[in-house]
Formats: C-alpha cells, structure tokens, sequence
C-alpha cells in the first residue's frame, strides 16, 4: 500500500490523499493535486515527493511556511504519523507498511537496474521474472504505485535496555571513589595496547571480557577465562590490582 | 616484512537471528594479503551460490595470478597496476560466471551478490566493490567508510535529499543499483589507499551497518583492537543483539607492520622504462 496523507480541520478528517505520484503538491490553487482552499494557504504552498517508500516534504516558498509536529520547517523527510500544519488545516502522513510485512520479508537485497535519475520520471518494479524470489530488477523509469515485496526495517533498534542503569565504582588506588555510569553499549577499562577489558551492555545484562595485557580480570576474586562473564549485583571487580564493585542504580 | 606477517586477517560470518541459512560468503589468500567479502541474494540456495562463485573466483584466480607476478607490475593492456587490474578483471570474470549459471540454469535465475575486496600490497589497499558490502578503516580513534555503496540511498545521499542522519529512517535502504552477476557486464570500483601501522580495516555486509550504528563499530574496535578475534565476535553479538535480521559477515585486516616492496635502484630503472 502506497503511503498517504489524510486532511482535517479542526480535528474533523476531509479527505484521504494517496502518494501515488513522484511529486504532489499542496495549495489553495485547483492546480495541485492536494487542493485547500483557505486563504492561509499560498497558492502552491509546498511538495511531498515520494521515491518507493520514503516521502519528503518541502516548503514552496510558502506565505505562511510550514509546521511538522510543531516545528516550523522548509524541507523533511517523513516518517509515518507525522502531522503537517498549515493555517487551520492539518495532514497527516501515514506510511505504516513496514508492520504489514512479515519479519521473514525483511531486508531481501534487491537490485536495480540503471542509474536512478531522482529528478527524472519515478522508477517502476518490473514483475520478478519466474523462477527468483527475492532479487528484483528496476528498470530505469517510473512510479512509486508498484512496491517493492520486500522491505527493509526502518530503523536501528535501540538495543533493549537493561532496565536499570549500572554503575561501576573505583574502589582502590588514585581514582578511589569515581564512580562511572555504564551508559554506552561497551564501556573500556584500561589502556588500549596495554591492559584491557571491556563491560558490554547486552540485553539480558551486563558482561565483562578481557581484551587484551597479561593479567586476566577476576570477578568475586576468581580469575576470568577469555571467555565473557555477566555481572551480578555487587561484584567485585579486580582489574590489574584496581578493585571496583559493579551494581545497578536504585 | 612479507605480506603474510604484515597482516592480521580475522574473518567470522553468521546467519543471525531470524534468516535460516547464511549467503554471506567469506574468503582469506594470506600470502598474497586478499581478504574478499560478498553478499549473495536470489531464491532458494541461489545467494549462496552467487556469493560462493564470487568469493571462490575472485580469491583463487588473484592468489594463482600472484605467485609469478608481483602487484605493483604495471600491467600492459590496462596501463594500472596489476594489484588494480586483477581485482577488476576477476570480479568482471565472476561477474559471467554467475550470470551464466543463472542464464542456464533456472532454479538460478536473477541470482546476484555485492562484493568488497581488499588487496594489501605495497604499504597500500586496493579496494574493488560492487553493491553496498562495505569497507571501513579505523585510524586512531576515527571510524571511517572506504567505500560508497552502490545504492538507491546512497545516491539520495549524494544529491542532497536526504540527510546521512536521516538515511537510518529511510525504507529505501535494500535497493541495490549494482550488483554482480544479474547482467552480462559490471562496473566495480576500485581505489587505491595509502595504509599505516595500526590501521585496522573491516569488510562487512549490510548486515553489519544496518543493525549497528557506526560509532558503535568505532567504539568496539577501538577498544578491542588488541584482540581481533575477539572485536569479530563482539561485532556479529552486536548485529544479533540488535535483532539480527539479516546474514552479517564481518573480516577485519590489522596493519601489523611495513610491507613495501623493495626497490633497488635497477629495479626503479626498470619500472620507468616499462611505463
């Protein structure tokens, strides 16, 4: 399904517009292909052009500018459920397909064929020719209606945070009593070409592994292997003679 | 120093977390310090095997090629060095390789791969690639990309449309523009670089940057550049932490020492006579 956007008024929807075009304007003129007809709106007031699934949003040198999600802007990539204010009208963009593909869907490489010419007529997705499944060949011109039958994730996932923040406190020598907020994904303790252990923020906790310098870090007074170890609550830490507790923050 | 010793290749490939087989193929020439990447796509088995052709035809034909010749030769059809010549030729050689097998037999239809290789000679990489697998160097504490992906993104990228901030929200991200083996010809790029001690470079396919942020592949090898094997592992954990979604294939080259090629001075005569 081709993303879209909906148009309301004082919080009433008035009518649904599909991206089915490249480039789709918005304005009080019968021209555009989003027509508003209110006087705070310029007579070509701004674009979305949709290339496959992404869609932008640019201001047309506009009277009255435009506000997404309450931020005045000229140009925006949109993301589904964003709302575009202009005057007393408001769109919403809905691009919700990527949770209507299955997980096993996700990511197939596919190939186009020929330089993409953005400015140049949209890109149509020839049918997969018989016989291959996830390779598909773009030819060189023409529209967003075809989607892909695939699709990539959107986003990066924030790994899962451990749900409490952990902490690792300087127990001994000329740094006794820091304490250093295990934040980042993998935090590293030592000297890089010299001693080194890293605590790795994993989704199911904490973990210690030795890098690389010739004493292994001990947990609890144990020496590790090469292997990592997960933290518990108050461990103690004893790496190359400096002692530290590890525990999470309350 | 030999090439061989000059090098620490490390390579680990994973299926991940939700793909049942892996079409990521791996492949290592030491002596003649190749490291080759490639990421295969195409129903049923086919990405493997497009991956498995590349990766076999591009290392074995460069290995064999370089126990008689030297890759800072200048190579007489091309006018390049050799280095430079044989990574482009044989990724073109398995280019028809694939396409043929997929024009013959049809349960290989449409199959195709990207590729990155890395050529290490001469205190210099030479870097051939196809697609959006990637290479990356760490110099010090910076993170940097070598290569620039053939795809739709990255072209959107280039022209301004979308920010590199923006680019991890785009949909658009798997649309390849490049790819070996789904036409009769292809166009690798290849560059050459000046390496240093220290440097360490990764390969990697999508399903490492994809899944993993850039500065947090800077921040692991950074901290784990004393241990190879170990910043490979703490990659893919990274990439299957994050969900996994696809293949991930990570090879990492560690700069250990110089390996210039020596140069008598009759020898430089030589070479300036054959240019």
């Amino acid at each position: 399904m081709a993303a879209k956007v909906i148009l309301s008024m004082d919080g009433v929807q008035i009518k649904e517009f599909p991206l089915s075009k490249e480039r789709m304007t918005i304005g009080r003129k019968s021209s555009n292909e989003i027509v508003i007809d209110n006087l705070a709106v310029s007579g070509e007031h701004a674009a979305i052009i949709t290339i496959l699934n992404d869609s932008f949003l640019e201001d047309l040198n506009s009277t009255n500018g435009l506000v997404v999600n309450g931020v005045a802007t000229k140009k925006h990539f949109l993301q589904n459920n964003d709302l575009i204010e202009i005057g007393k009208h408001s769109l919403k963009y809905v691009n919700d397909q990527v949770s209507k593909t299955s997980a096993a869907e996700f990511e197939k490489t596919m190939v186009m064929r020929g330089p993409v010419k953005l400015q140049a007529a949209p890109v149509e997705i020839a049918e997969p020719a018989a016989g291959f499944t996830q390779t598909q060949i773009l030819a060189n011109k023409t529209p967003v209606s075809a989607q892909p039958a695939a699709d990539k994730t959107d986003k990066i996932d924030v790994p899962v945070t451990t749900s409490q923040i952990a902490v690792v406190q300087i127990l001994s020598g000329p740094n006794a009593g820091k304490e250093l907020e295990l934040v980042k994904n993998l935090t590293t303790l030592g000297k890089p070409g010299v001693q080194v252990a890293v605590l790795a923020k994993r989704p199911h906790g904490y973990f210690i592994t030795h890098v690389e310098g010739t004493s292994f870090p001990a947990v609890n007074g144990k020496d590790l292997s090469e292997q990592p170890h997960q933290l518990n609550d108050h461990d103690l830490i004893d790496l190359a003679g400096v002692k530290m507790e590890f525990y999470f923050k309350s | 120093m030999k090439i061989a010793e000059a090098l620490q290749i490390v390579s680990l490939t994973h299926p991940g977390m939700v793909r049942t087989h892996n079409e990521d193929s791996v492949g290592v020439e030491a002596a003649c310090g190749l490291a080759v990447l490639a990421d295969g796509m195409g129903g049923y088995n086919a990405g493997e095997v497009a991956s498995g052709i590349a990766v076999s035809v591009t290392a074995s034909e460069i290995a064999q090629r370089l126990q008689q010749a030297n890759p800072t030769d200048m190579d007489t059809d091309s006018r390049e060095e050799l280095g430079v010549t044989l990574l482009r030729n044989n990724i073109r050689k398995a280019n028809t390789s694939i396409y043929q097998a997929s024009q013959s037999q049809p349960q290989y239809a449409g199959m195709g791969t990207t590729i990155v290789a890395g050529l290490f000679y001469d205190n210099r990489v030479a870097v051939a690639h196809v697609g959006d697998s990637r290479m990356y160097r760490l110099r010090g504490e910076v993170l940097t990309t070598v290569t620039r992906d053939h795809s739709l993104l990255q072209e959107q990228i280039d022209s301004g449309l979308i920010s590199l901030e923006d680019a991890r929200f785009s949909k658009n991200k798997n649309l390849v523009t490049r790819a070996v083996g789904i036409d009769e010809n292809v166009l690798p790029d290849v560059h050459v670089y000046d390496v240093q001690i220290g440097d360490i470079y990764l390969l990697c396919s999508d399903g490492l940057n994809d899944m993993v942020e850039d500065a947090d592949i800077e921040s692991a090898l950074f901290a784990m550049q004393g241990n190879l094997p170990l910043a490979a592992e703490q990659l893919i954990q990274m990439a299957n932490d994050n969900g996994g979604r696809d293949n991930v294939s990570v090879m990492l080259v560690k700069i250990l020492g110089d390996y210039a090629v020596p140069r008598s001075f009759s020898s430089r005569i030589m070479n300036w006579f054959k240019k």
